[in-house]
């Protein structure tokens, strides 16, 4: 009975407002190209770009060390990939994988819990907003001097940086309550956990895949920034920008980059195709 | 004979920021076996609160419910099935998922035959896989009584379930109605603030008053089933209208429509 607190949920106001502000035009804008003339503009957008740098860059006879020749680092990572930049973007890969691992499970259990009771939250609040606008990688030197050179100081920058994020997006969508649907599910009987697991989480759930993609976006940041700062003694991406930029090594400097967008993208797209799956009903 | 549903002093007090607010009083009634009853009342009238007490959502401040003789204290859904003002569709879930949705709370097997033969009567068949909003109001709407007869209870509450669509619609949804209740005779408590509605419909139509909601007044509605929509241009039909619009006049503010 205290679930709906004697409420009659008004049916008149149907508004999306309530069920808090999402846009996923963000996340759909990019869709799959459709006739052979969009794939043509495509393409031939792209090659005009690749090879009038590359034209430009041979005109203007610009050296290597100001800026690499887009041929040139195609070359270097299709030469080095396996021998070189496979090692360090697993590097990079693992201290992601599991901070965010960490940090997201720890994030959506946390949201879950505290939503319960509005007064845990107003308690927990100001950390959680410490947390998401301070960048976890200032902490990496500090975990580094007391935990040594292996992967957990990353692991736990990446955690740092990922998790509150997931908490903060899945906690808005674990506050949106639907009377009517609850009323729904207990005019069937349906328990406590019942209600949780077939009305408030699936109406969480575009909250929460927002979560999931904004804390990913952090936490490749700190991963990468992090190694920039201070790298495992296995090196990652970052550590490679920083080595070969201090070099003037461009053209392995521009193949790291190249990496690093394309693992951005990748977590783009994923997140695309689950947003699409299990959120466009709100769409 | 025991009646189905026996409702007995039924008292509702709100507590709101600007002081109590009774939304319901020492309201009494029998609803027998099979019966249609339409509840009447214009807007804020406790009708509303009267189903969901009904129901068991809701507890009321005095006085009892009693179905089959024992007390309603709690949803009851063997027995009871509620349609709510909109369909109130779970929008994740497509048309066969959430028809399905009260078998996965209740934790039986599907039963795919009754299903489907509802399906087919409510003209449902082709839109199993899509989703709620690609649906009309009428479907959704359409949609939601099969969900809740699918449970095949005794007893079927509604809380204005066509108020929301276009007056074809609703004529539409009425004659659905009949028919589906003409094969499975349910006892049904229909509330709605629409009075030639409420007479189509009905065996008996209970006028409310304006809040705090009273019972001003009983119908016995002796026009011949099965009814059609020419029926609501009889003459007889139309002074039974105007009387009940007298009735809840006199309780107060008119708040209802004629149609």
């Amino acid at each position: 009975m205290s679930e709906l607190r004697d409420e009659i949920p008004s049916f008149e106001k149907r508004t999306t407002a309530d069920h808090g502000p999402i846009d996923w035009t963000g996340l759909t804008s990019i869709r799959g190209a459709r006739s052979t003339m969009e794939v043509g503009s495509i393409i031939a957008l792209f090659a005009l770009v690749f090879f009038g740098l590359e034209l430009i860059l041979r005109w203007t006879n610009t050296p290597t060390y100001v800026f690499p020749k887009p041929i040139a680092v195609v070359r270097t990572l299709a030469n080095e990939f396996t021998a070189v930049y496979a090692h360090h973007l697993w590097v990079t890969m693992y201290e992601f994988l599991a901070g965010y691992a960490i940090g997201s499970a720890v994030g959506l259990l946390l949201a879950a819990l505290i939503t319960q009771k509005p007064f845990a939250e107003k308690v927990i609040a100001p950390y959680v907003l410490i947390m998401v606008t301070t960048p976890m990688i200032a902490f990496v030197p500090f975990l580094r001097l007391k935990m040594g050179f292996g992967s957990w100081p990353l692991i736990i920058a990446v955690a740092l940086a990922a998790g509150p994020m997931v908490m903060i997006n899945s906690a808005t969508g674990f506050r949106r309550t639907d009377l009517a649907k609850i009323a729904l599910a207990r005019s069937y009987g349906a328990s406590t956990f019942q209600i949780f697991r077939k009305i408030r989480f699936p109406l969480a759930l575009p909250m929460i895949i927002v979560g999931f993609m904004v804390g990913s976006i952090f936490g490749l940041l700190t991963a990468v920034g992090g190694e920039m700062v201070a790298a495992s003694e296995s090196g990652g991406l970052g550590e490679r920008l920083v080595y070969y930029s201090s070099l003037a090594r461009m053209d392995e400097f521009g193949a790291v980059i190249l990496i690093i967008a394309a693992l951005g993208v990748s977590i783009y797209v994923l997140f695309y195709f689950v947003g699409k799956r299990w959120a466009s009903w709100e769409a | 004979m025991e009646p189905k549903l026996r409702i007995e002093g039924a008292s509702k007090i709100y507590a709101t920021k600007s002081g109590a607010v009774h939304a319901l009083e020492d309201f009494s009634l029998d609803v027998h076996e099979g019966e249609l009853v339409c509840i009447l009342g214009p807007s804020g009238c406790g009708k509303t609160t009267l189903l969901w007490a009904l129901s068991g959502l809701h507890a009321l401040s005095s006085g009892r419910i009693l179905l089959d003789g024992t007390p309603v204290v709690g949803p009851r859904p063997k027995e009871i099935g509620m349609i709510f003002q909109d369909a109130n569709l779970l929008p994740w879930r497509n048309l066969r998922q959430n028809i399905e949705f009260p078998f996965e709370i209740k934790k039986r097997p599907v039963d795919g035959q009754r299903i489907d033969s509802l399906l087919g009567e409510t003209g449902l068949r082709d839109f199993v896989g899509s989703m709620p909003r690609e649906l009309s109001g009428g479907m959704q709407q359409r949609a939601s009584i099969v969900r809740a007869l699918a449970q095949n209870p005794g007893v079927l509450l509604m809380d204005e379930p066509f108020g929301a669509l276009d007056a074809f619609t609703r004529d539409e949804m009425n004659l659905l109605l009949m028919r589906l209740w003409s094969e499975s005779g349910q006892t049904i408590v229909f509330v709605t603030h629409n009075i030639s509605e409420a007479i189509f419909l009905a065996d008996r139509v209970v006028v409310m008053t304006p809040r705090p909601g009273r019972l001003a007044r009983v119908y016995e509605i002796d026009l011949p089933r099965p009814r059609t929509v020419e029926m609501m241009f009889e003459s007889g039909f139309i002074e039974l209208v105007q009387d009940m619009k007298r009735v809840v006049e006199t309780g107060g503010r008119d708040l209802l429509e004629v149609e």
